[in-house]
This record gives C-alpha cells, structure tokens and sequence, in this order.
C-alpha cells in the first residue's frame, strides 16, 4: 500500500501565517465540545512518544467534577537524541502558550505550568517575556489563566507524567501507581491535562487551521505530521518536519550517509531497526501496514558500518541504569544487571546463552516495570541484542 | 454510592466492593499473593512487584496491591508468565541483596528468605551485585543497626517514619543503581532527628534494620558469678512474646515468663509495672501540684497541660522538635528508669548488696529505651541505672538458645520488693493505659471517690484511634482540693508521633485547652513498640491491647496507690511522693536538642 510513500515534507508548526491573539479569540467563543471534536477527529496523538489521543485526553480531564483542574506542558525533554521542543519553545512559542489557554478554556482551569528541562534554563528568559505577553493580552480579553515555568533539575525520569507532578509538589521524582491517571488525579491531586510541548503545537495547528488539514496527511491510525531531531551519522543533522507514515527505508534515502548501517527511533527507549528491516518499517503509532510500525518521540539516530552496536547499547544501558528512578525492583536492579550482562559476555565471563536469559530478563522488565521507563528498556536492549547479537559476543 | 462488581480470580467468580485492590480480593477467595513493599499499616507503593498479577487481556502484569479491580475483570495470580515475572524479581532482588542468611540476624524471620524459600530459588545466574556496591553499616545508634546490604528498597521504614511517626529520619536519596535509604546528608542514625523508635525496625521485611542487641552481655553477665543480676520485665513484653514463641497473638503468659527468666538464671525477677504505679504517685502528684500552681497561684513559670514522660520516644522528639515546650513534660522519669534508679539504692540496701555487683537488666517493647538507659544523666543512683536494655525479640532469642521448653512451664511470680503491681500498672502497656492509671488514682486523692466509670474501665481514652480525649468533672472534692470543685478535667491521649505533633500543634496554637496529656510514640503505645515480635498489624496490636486489659480486669488491685509496695516504698525509703528523694532518683530534666 504505502511502500512507494514520499517523504513529505510539512510546515506546520514554524509558520506563522495567523496571529495567535486571533487563534485564541476565535477558540474561546468557541464551544468547548465543538474543540474536543475538532481534536477528536483530527486524531492527534500525543507527540512525546507514548501516542494517547490528545482530543480524548481533554475530554477526560474536562469530564472530571472538580473546581481546581491544571493545564501542563511538558517540556522536560530528556530522550537522547531528541531536541525539538527546545526548537518549538524559542522559535513559536506563541503557539504552545495559546494552545495550552485553549486547553484550560475547554477542561476549566485557571493555572498552567511548563515544566522547562533543567538544562534548558537558557530558555527561561525569553519564555518568560512570551508569557508575561501572553498573560497581558489574556487579561485584556478577560480570559483568567496564567501560566508559570516549573524548572527540572535534570533527572531523566521527571518528563514521565506522574514523576513530573511528584517534582512539581516538591517531592522527590518518582512515577506514581496508575490508575488513578492524571485526568482525574494529576498535579496536587486534581484533574490535569499534560501534554508535550510539540502536542500543543499541533493542537494549535488543528484550532487554527481545522481539523482536516491536519487529518489529510499521514496514513491510517498515524495522522498529521511529526517533528524529528535527526542525528548521528547523517550529513544534514537538524529538526525536520515530516508526514507521519513513512517509511524507513524513504527517510535513510533522505538523511543517511549512503551507509547507514542502523536507525535507533525513539531515542534510548526506542528500537533499533537494521539495514534489512528499513523497507518493511514505517514511522506511526499503531496499525499492521507493511510490517512493523513503530512510534517515537522524534528522535532519529542514524549509525553506519564504522559504529559498535554493542557500544551504543552499553551507552543505553549506562544512561537507564543510572538514570532509573530506583523505585521499581525490575527497573532498578534490572538495568544494572543487562548493562553487567553485556559486558561479562563481551569479556567472555558469561557464555553466549546468558544474552538469552537477559532477553527473558527485559521482557519480565517490559511486563512488570512499574512506569515506561522500566518498560521500554526491552525495546532497544531487545532489538539490538537480537539484530546484532554476534556483535554482543565478539 | 459503593457497588458491588463481579470479577474472576483463577476461575472463580467473586463479588467485590469497588475499588477494592486485586490483593484484597484475592485474599477474599482464599488466594494468597506474595508481597514485600505492602504493609497493612502503610499507604500502597507497589514498588517491590513481587505481587505481579494478570489481567486477561492485557499484556503487561499489574501490581495486585495498587491496582483496584474493574467489573468484568478475569485475574489470573499463577499463570505462567506471572510465575516466571515472579521468580525473576525475586533472582533480581536476591542479586543486589546481601543474601548472607545464617550470619544475618533476622535469619528465620526475613520476608525475603522466606519467599526464596517458596520459590525455590535455587539457581542464581544473575551477577552479584553487592560486591560493586559501596555498602555501609551505620552502628552508631545505641537502638538501631542500619545494614544499607540488606536493604531491597521496599521503603516500608520510609513511609513508616514519615506517615506513622512524622519524624522523615529515613527518606530515599540517589537514584538508579545509587538509590538508597538514607538519613539527612548520609549522617549516623544517632546524628540526625532519630527517636529510635524502632518501628522501621517492626516494618522491615529484612535484616536491614535490627534492634542493636545486648544478648552476649547480658549472657556474660549472667555468668559472672561475682554479679547480681536483675531483671525488670515492661507490661507489653508479657502480651507480645508468646508471639515469638508460637502463641497466638494476645496470649497473656506473664508467668511463664517471670518463671523462664528465672530458669535463664537472673538473680531477682521484678516488674516493672510496680515502678510505673509508682510513676503514677510521682505523677498524679505533679499534676494535681502543676494544677494548684496555675489555677490558685497564678505561677507564671507554671504551664498546662502537663504532658506524660514514660515514652523515650516521644521524649527524644519534642527534644527535637518542640525544644521551646518542655516544660510542658512531666519531670518523671519513665518507669524504666525509676525502677533503674531504685535497683542499686532502695533494692540494694534492702537485700545489703553492693549496688556496684548489680547489673540491672530490663526487657522492653522498645528500641528508645536502649538510648534512654544510655542517656548520661540516667546515673542517679551512682551508677548507670540500667545496664542492658532487651526488647521482648532478644528476650525470645535468649529463651530459645537456653533450650527452654516454654510450654511446660509453671507460672511463677515476680519477686518481692519491686514485683508487685496493679492493673493499672499493666495497662501502661497501650495507649490511654497511662491516662487511665493516672485518673483511678487522682480522681481518688481528690474526690475520696472512685473514678466515675463502670468497673474502672475509662473506655474514652482506650481504643485505636490516633488521638483521643476524655473530659472528668470533678465535683465536691475533699477540703483539700477545693479548688478544683466543678473543674472539668480535659484529658488527651495521642499515639503514633504523628498524632503527637497533631496534639502539640494544637497545644501551641492555642485550638485546645487540655490539662493532662499522653503520649506515647509508637501506634498502640508500647504494645505496638518497635522492640515487640514482628510482623505487627493492627490486627495484632489489637489482640495484644485485648490481653492488656484482660489482665487489669483480672487484677485484684486495679489502684496503683494501694499497691502495697508502693506503700511500703514511701513508708519505708522515698517519705512521699515529690519528697527529696523522689527527686533525686525518680525525676528527670530535659535536653533541648532542637534541629
């Protein structure tokens, strides 16, 4: 169906064809309803990497009987290799500031925070003047919400949700049971819309332009467009924006460097797909199109002949066993053990069926890691030992 | 509205209250599913996994003790993938444990042995982690061992301190292989705001925190023939250790034990309970004295409420905490210490031996009362006034190695001098006991009636709930008291510290007008102490609390002032109570500790 997909190229979210001051009046005579739909159907799912659909999630949290509801944004961007939001909150960052008072018009609440990554306090400055702007002109259309910054401290584990509102409250960042889900119990307790910085881009997108244009690109389950952070061996690293659906072997043509051995997409919790799988692999969410679809965050590594895989998996392994929260037995003792593992089989301590047990291992991590941290480690450990393993041995 | 769902566990069909957790549920049909992080007494965590279940359907296993079950729900809590999730967490959580078991001292009572034992893991292919770990082991409490190689990071001790006792003395620092169970800044447990309450000690599923324990010296001193040696026995010890020794909870075995402490060969058994009716003659007086000073005098160095001293851990916290209120507090010492005081002056000159050949042992429900016997100004009689400190689980330890046939033997009674007591000597043991105590005998010196409740039972002030109050009318008192004629009495009772700090908030605040108050740190008061048998659960606290008051109801004096060895005490030693003497050996000052 989608083997001959073009690479499309998108620009949505740096354009800025409309004043955001227009966006937001327009939205705000809107009915609340009418917004959720415009989402629903546009079929947003969210950008951060685990894929929820956005117009549900603001339904859910809108549907929540309480007075105090919270609007935020993550932009706790931790994933290596994945540095768009740093692009979308200096470039257009208008946009997620109205995106994010449209979300507090249709749930009902008066206060929003982004929670700006540690390392990004160079940000700080501009968004701040962004907001004061943005809060005088809220004030002049008498729509009462402000919004505050909330800086990390840098641990990788505050961008997952619940993490990010034990940080918040002044506790220390370690993801919470779920359910309850933060629809109906999020910061401080009360019904809260979270969402990646480059979700409120494409809610704005679909607030401003409707919800078709946004649903016309992409394919089945995967619509609209997706910011990459394109890295590694490439000659022309950088931040593009491109319809979802398309297929590996279409984005090493345009990004590889003619010998691109493997692309990592997701970042360190995402997988690795090798040479021979890129044909079969498309970009998305969901859905069996033409082999494995696999959804992602943004990031894009691109590795050729001259990389070790067993290099970059130990890379993985050492930033997930030191940057596990610790709280989870899978999670906190696993990581140390796979990133052990690996190395006593490369020196020879371990004989080579020991990479089957660590296999086993991730998987029993993947069912019983209390958050998508500990979850997610199988998907690289898993696709790297299985597609490189002579090169964990040797 | 509650409503009831229908769910399946392994087949069968049950029906639930909503929101009730999978592991509630199983338990409901006779399933038991393993657990670790989860304590009855704490919030859920649902850290450990050990308790993973399936929910038919979905890929990922959930943790049966934080996930409420849904209608239509079909659990599965032994399939094979919850079977081999299981046995990996467990390999993984015995790969970074010092799985060092005979050498550990809760060999035999470890959670985690125990479920390496149910799942027989025997092969352990994981890498030893424990040898990359830079472990320590912080001895420097005179209470409590810290062995961070023991520790699996279930935070039971975590959420105890921080939700039982409002003290935070252990939180979580680090993170990934780093993280770990520590103090503030990484310092010594006896360098930080520690009570040494010990109930992380009651809630650690492992041998990571242990009581520091005095067993070799007490067994040398025993030996030692040129030494007397005595032992005191607290009122919770005698309800709690049957539990270490296979009893039921809540079996009252105060005999048999004196008679087993006899058989381990201590020279002189006595009770401590005879010192705590004598704390209630030191005490009423007090607060019958403090009420004088401040409704007829108008003392402005005099304060109400007067606040009970018997718990070493409450003391040590409003030492820490509230260092500006201390004259709130009582000046008595607890009957731990009293009866420390009395052993080498009162006891010694009784029976002509040299207080230097005693050594004064007392066995505890408590881990404070280790630190309180080590406090420096606890020398009143000359020497250290108590020498070894055990908690009722060392008392059980030394049982069993002296090859002691618990049930065979006879009832036995505590020795005369310091052995006799009264119910309300007994009833020390749980929270409200002191109140009760304290009121049967002022309401009587005031009054020259008995206390206006059925049978003496002061039902108010007993019971589980976290902070109580009971308010006495006094009414045509006798000449003496006057003054006190139409007075409602306003009494509370607090347990658990973080009731306290509730209590002492409302004290400084100004929101409550209380003249009498106790505390005692652990829930349940002594007889949920952090030295008594593990596991401890409400349940259990109950059983004991019920065996407590057993015993004051079977008691043929319930009064601790016709006690006649309290009587013969002031006859013949201390005159009266706040004399000279009492002073001098059953009244004690405070340190301001602050932060």
């Amino acid at each position: 169906m989608k083997t001959n997909f073009q690479l499309k190229k998108v620009d949505f979210i740096f354009n800025n064809e409309n004043d955001w001051e227009e966006v937001l009046s327009k939205n705000l005579n809107r009915s609340r309803q009418d917004i959720i739909n415009e989402l629903i159907s546009s079929e947003l799912k969210g950008r951060g990497g685990a894929g929820f659909p956005t117009g549900l999630k603001w339904k859910l949290s809108a549907d929540a009987n309480d007075e105090t509801k919270y609007v935020i944004c993550n932009a706790d961007e931790g994933e290596p290799g994945t540095f768009k939001d740093r692009e979308i909150l200096s470039k257009v960052p208008f946009k997620v500031l109205t995106a994010m008072a449209i979300c507090a018009y249709v749930i009902g609440a008066k206060e929003g925070y982004i929670y700006l990554r540690g390392e990004y306090f160079f940000l700080q400055p501009e968004i701040n003047n962004a907001i004061n702007e943005f809060e005088y002109y809220c004030k002049e259309i008498n729509f009462d919400f402000s919004i505050k910054i909330f800086m990390g401290s840098g641990a990788y584990i505050c961008g997952e949700e619940t993490a990010l509102f034990e940080s918040m409250e002044g506790k220390r960042g370690e993801p919470r049971n779920k359910p309850p889900y933060p629809s109906s119990y999020g910061y401080m307790g009360k019904p809260t819309v979270i969402n990646n910085v480059e979700t409120m881009a494409h809610a704005y997108t679909i607030c401003n332009y409707g919800a078709k244009r946004f649903y016309d690109l992409g394919v089945q389950y995967s619509r609209g467009s997706k910011l990459y952070s394109v890295s590694g061996d490439t000659p022309k690293p950088g931040i593009y924006e491109l319809e979802l659906g398309m297929s590996l072997s279409d984005f090493v043509d345009e990004f590889g460097d003619g010998d691109t051995k493997a692309v990592q997409v997701g970042g360190a919790s995402g997988f690795l797909v090798p040479r021979k799988k890129f044909n079969e692999t498309t970009i998305g969410y969901q859905g069996k199109l033409t082999g494995i679809s696999l959804p992602t965050g943004g990031s894009m590594m691109l590795f050729n002949s001259s990389r070790s895989m067993y290099n970059v998996l130990d890379n993985y392994l050492v930033f997930f066993h030191e940057e596990s929260c610790g709280q989870c037995t899978p999670c906190r003792v696993g990581c140390q053990q796979l990133l052990k593992g690996i190395k006593s089989v490369k020196n020879g301590q371990k004989n080579a069926q020991y990479l089957d047990k660590l296999l086993q291992l991730a998987e029993t991590m993947q069912f019983t890691a209390k958050c998508g941290l500990g979850q997610s480690v199988a998907n690289s450990f898993s696709s790297i030992v299985e597609n490189f393993r002579e090169e964990m041995i040797y | 509205m509650e409503s009831k769902i229908k769910i399946k566990i392994n087949g069968e069909t049950v029906e639930v209250e909503k929101g009730t957790s999978m592991l509630e549920a199983a338990k409901q049909v006779g399933v038991i599913i393993p657990t670790l992080c989860y304590h009855k007494d704490l919030c859920v965590a649902g850290n450990c996994r050990v308790c993973v279940i399936e929910v038919v359907g979905q890929k990922r296993l959930s943790p049966a003790c934080a996930t409420p079950c849904e209608d239509g729900f079909e659990i599965l809590t032994n399939s094979l993938k919850v079977r081999n999730s299981r046995k990996y967490i467990l390999e993984l959580l015995l790969s970074e444990h010092n799985a060092d078991c005979t050498r550990c001292y809760k060999n035999g009572n470890c959670e985690l042995q125990r479920l390496a034992s149910e799942y027989k893991i025997m092969e352990q292919d994981f890498i030893r982690l424990v040898p990359f770990k830079n472990y320590t082991i912080d001895k420097f409490s005179p209470s409590i061992i810290k062995d961070d190689s023991k520790c699996i990071r279930c935070q039971r001790c975590v959420r105890t301190c921080a939700e039982l006792q409002g003290v935070n003395a252990l939180a979580v620092a680090f993170k990934g292989d780093q993280m770990k169970i520590t103090t503030f800044f990484e310092k010594a447990l006896n360098d930080v705001i520690c009570t040494n309450c010990g109930q992380c000690i009651n809630h650690c599923p492992t041998g990571a925190l242990v009581e520091r324990n005095y067993i070799e010296e007490v067994w040398d001193a025993i030996a030692d023939k040129t030494k007397h040696v005595v032992v005191q026995t607290a009122p919770a010890v005698r309800v709690g250790l049957g539990e270490e020794l296979g009893f039921e909870p809540g079996t009252r075995l105060t005999g048999k034990m004196v008679s087993a402490l006899k058989h381990l060969g201590f020279d002189a058994v006595m009770d401590t309970d005879f010192t705590a009716d004598l704390t209630i003659m030191e005490e009423g007086t007090e607060l019958l004295t403090r009420l004088k000073k401040v409704l007829v005098d108008h003392d402005p160095n005099v304060r109400l409420p007067m606040a009970t001293s018997c718990s070493p851990g409450w003391i040590k916290f409003i030492e820490h905490l509230y260092p500006e209120h201390l004259d709130i507090l009582s000046s008595c010492k607890s009957p731990q210490q009293m009866f420390g005081a009395l052993v080498k002056t009162y006891y010694a000159q009784a029976r002509k031996i040299n207080p230097d050949k005693i050594i004064s042992v007392s066995i505890m429900p408590c881990t404070a009362k280790k630190f309180e016997a080590n406090r420096p100004e606890m020398h009143d009689s000359g020497y250290r006034d108590v020498d070894y400190v055990l908690t009722t689980r060392e008392l059980a330890i030394m049982i069993k190695q002296a090859g002691i046939d618990f049930n065979r033997l006879e009832d036995m009674h505590f020795d005369r001098l310091m052995g006799e007591s009264t119910g309300a000597g007994v009833i020390f043991g749980s929270t409200g006991g002191v109140m009760e105590a304290a009121l049967r005998t002022v309401y009587e010196i005031v009054t020259g009636r008995e206390v206006p409740f059925e049978k003496l039972n002061i039902i108010p002030v007993r019971g589980t709930e976290g902070i109580r109050e009971v308010s006495v009318k006094i009414e045509n008192p006798l000449k003496e008291w006057a003054f006190l004629d139409g007075i409602e009495l306003n009494c509370a009772v607090a347990h658990g510290l973080v009731n306290a700090k509730k209590v002492m908030n409302s004290i400084i605040s100004g929101q409550t007008n209380y003249h009498f108050v106790e505390f005692m740190a652990c829930p349940g008061g002594c007889l949920g102490g952090g030295g008594q048998p593990i596991p401890t659960s409400p349940e259990i606290r109950q059983k004991r609390a019920e065996a407590i008051y057993a015993e004051d109801a079977g008691m043929p004096l319930r009064k601790s002032h016709l006690n006649p060895e309290i009587i013969k005490i002031y006859k013949d030693f201390l005159g009266e109570p706040l004399s000279e003497k009492s002073h001098h050996l059953l009244h004690t000052k405070y340190v301001k500790r602050g932060m």
